[in-house]
């Protein structure tokens, strides 16, 4: 069923017959990560696709994978775009390496998932928890909840985790 | 009945020099055109034309590019009066230029038509925003969009941010390096009578200009303009019954691309950009490497993708792009400057036909600077690269276009002094 949702006072919608996008989304909602699985290959992949990057089949299942992992890039958006971000600069855009499949199936090769850094209830993180992140902080999964059926996967610092002594931080600030 | 396993064609290998430039033409690079897309790009290909010596008869081809921000051919053909044997419009931006020559050469080559004019004509400032405000910026964010846009993840900036950052983690690059594509882009403009910003910056001034979206500050983010840009590619043959000297096209590559062009960052190194690949298509193709080469035309959107371009295409090992845009090789009297028109940072933003245009006035020696034009109508340039003086490079024999559209696909063209 298609979804239509406001996000920051963005619309956001998805459409009945991208079942793909409804399906990954309607994990989120549930707080859980799941990618799609090739049934042929084993190989997981990110964001959803209707057929494997790797070997083309069609078939693919669900499965649960753990939303940890390390940015292994960023953006610090100072001048935002769109209006719905205005007030949430500066915010972080990141690119996390998971550690789940990374490094497959070539050494350059790995599940690499956009989020924004957030609290840990999914809200925008405020700037002091901003300036503490660059690349190799390690972060946790965690959701920004829009409607019944689509929350947004969102980033966290991993508080449990072991942390870099002081991740690759822009030297400008 | 079976055709032969290895068809013979007539023609040489990659076409090389088979195909030329053979006209050019610009409208003013303004913000504020006042005008339509279809005005600019009527303006444009009319200037093309009657820059190649040739009658709107003698063009039967049309190619276009846009993002549902522009005019068909069919409107800007009709407003001329051409009647065409082929047209096509497509949908891109950047690295589109190189990718259509490309595309001319094989419709003439096929028998399709005989000479093909290419045009973009954008209001990139008055209407349809490049830097993605506006009514862009305030659409529903549907479907795959939610894995990037969602996260204010949109702009071109924003997009290409990742591997900009990345490259300065991998390798040191800094901050000051890339700054210098600025500021040596706009000495060159600083000569272009042309340019949209004709003022020269330092480095000082990119690093002091207020941070947009890490790494980019605002002066090394390109400008937004309204303007039409267009060129001719016909064969060679015809080319030497055209005005100018002809610029002959060594080899091409179009849309060449990373994995994964969905989401691009799923394959890594993500500093490395399409012109690894695409290097391995254009120097084969055209004869030539990059110690060859004259002047290059690397697209400067932002400052860091002319550095990572230039790099990845060979013109410096991999990582040491900081040091050969910073070091002056790019700058007019260097050893192989980089957009002597001042390209998208200064001069006007075309989704890189400007670049194109201006490496073929270098090539016919003949730069639209302001060196006194003598009595055989040729500009006597000085080679007095000081501000407000000459742009034409010395003994410029052969060029590279590096085209982007985004970190995962890129185009190029080698051309040379026919």
């Amino acid at each position: 069923m298609a979804i239509q949702a406001d996000y920051l006072g963005m619309p956001l919608d998805i459409n009945d017959l991208d079942v793909e996008n409804l399906a990954y989304f309607k994990h989120c909602a549930a707080h859980q990560f799941h990618l799609q699985r090739c049934e042929r290959c084993g190989l997981l992949r990110y964001p959803p696709t209707t057929a494997c990057p790797w070997c083309m089949s069609p078939k693919s299942a669900w499965v649960p994978v753990e939303g940890k992992g390390a940015v292994h890039s960023y953006t610090e958006v100072h001048h935002a775009i769109q209006p719905a971000f205005k007030r949430h600069t500066p915010y972080l855009v990141l690119l996390v390496e998971l550690d789940t499949q990374k490094g497959k199936p070539t050494e350059h090769e790995a599940l690499r998932v956009l989020g924004n850094l957030a609290t840990p209830d999914g809200t925008l993180a405020p700037p002091e928890m901003v300036r503490r992140v660059g690349i190799g902080t390690r972060v946790r999964m965690v959701f920004s909840d829009v409607t019944a059926g689509l929350s947004l996967p969102q980033w966290t610092i991993d508080e449990a985790a072991a942390q870099p002594e002081r991740p690759w931080r822009y030297p400008q600030e | 009945m079976p055709l032969p396993a290895d068809t013979d064609t007539t023609s040489p290998k990659y076409l090389r020099d088979k195909y030329a430039i053979v006209g050019v033409g610009e409208t003013t690079y303004t913000r504020g055109s006042g005008i339509s897309t279809r005005a600019l790009g009527t303006w444009a290909v009319r200037n093309a034309i009657e820059d190649a010596g040739l009658k709107a008869s003698d063009v039967d081809g049309m190619l276009s590019y846009q993002s549902g921000d522009s005019t068909f051919s069919t409107f800007i053909s009709g407003d001329l009066g051409l009647r065409l044997n082929f047209y096509m419009d497509v949908f891109g931006g950047g690295s589109s230029t190189e990718a259509l020559v490309g595309m001319a050469m094989g419709l003439i080559e096929a028998g399709m038509c005989r000479t093909v004019v290419i045009f973009r004509a954008m209001n990139g400032f008055s209407q349809v925003r490049i830097g993605g405000t506006g009514v862009r910026a305030v659409a529903p964010v549907s479907g795959d969009m939610l894995h990037g846009r969602a996260y204010g993840w949109q702009s071109a900036g924003q997009m290409f941010a990742p591997t900009f950052m990345r490259h300065m983690y991998d390798y040191g690059t800094t901050p000051a390096q890339v700054a210098a594509v600025k500021a040596i882009h706009s000495e060159h403009a600083s000569n272009n009578p042309k340019a949209f910003y004709k003022e020269r910056v330092t480095v000082e001034d990119v690093l002091k200009s207020r941070i947009i979206c890490k790494p980019l500050h605002l002066l090394d983010c390109c400008v937004e303009t309204d303007n039409g840009t267009a060129i001719i590619v016909t064969s060679a043959d015809r080319a030497r019954d055209c005005r100018h000297h002809p610029v002959l096209i060594r080899g091409v590559v179009g849309r060449c691309s990373k994995p994964r062009l969905d989401m691009h960052y799923q394959t890594g190194p993500i500093s490395t950009v399409a012109g690894y690949y695409a290097r391995e298509i254009l120097w084969p193709n055209s004869g030539v490497g990059p110690e060859d080469v004259d002047i290059t035309g690397s697209y400067d959107a932002f400052t860091f993708t002319t550095m990572l371009q230039l790099e990845d295409y060979g013109f410096c090992k991999k990582g040491e792009g900081g040091a050969y845009v910073s070091d002056g090789t790019i700058r007019l009297g260097g050893r192989r400057p980089n957009n002597t028109s001042g390209g998208h940072l200064c001069e006007g933003y075309t989704h890189g036909v400007n670049m194109v245009v201006e490496n073929v006035r270098q090539l016919r020696h003949d730069a639209d600077d302001s060196c006194p034009v003598g009595p055989d109508g040729k500009r006597q340039h000085t080679y007095d690269y000081r501000e407000g003086g000459c742009r034409q490079v010395k003994r410029c024999e052969v060029s590279a276009n590096l085209g982007w559209a985004m970190p995962g696909t890129g185009s190029a063209m080698v051309m040379r002094r026919g």
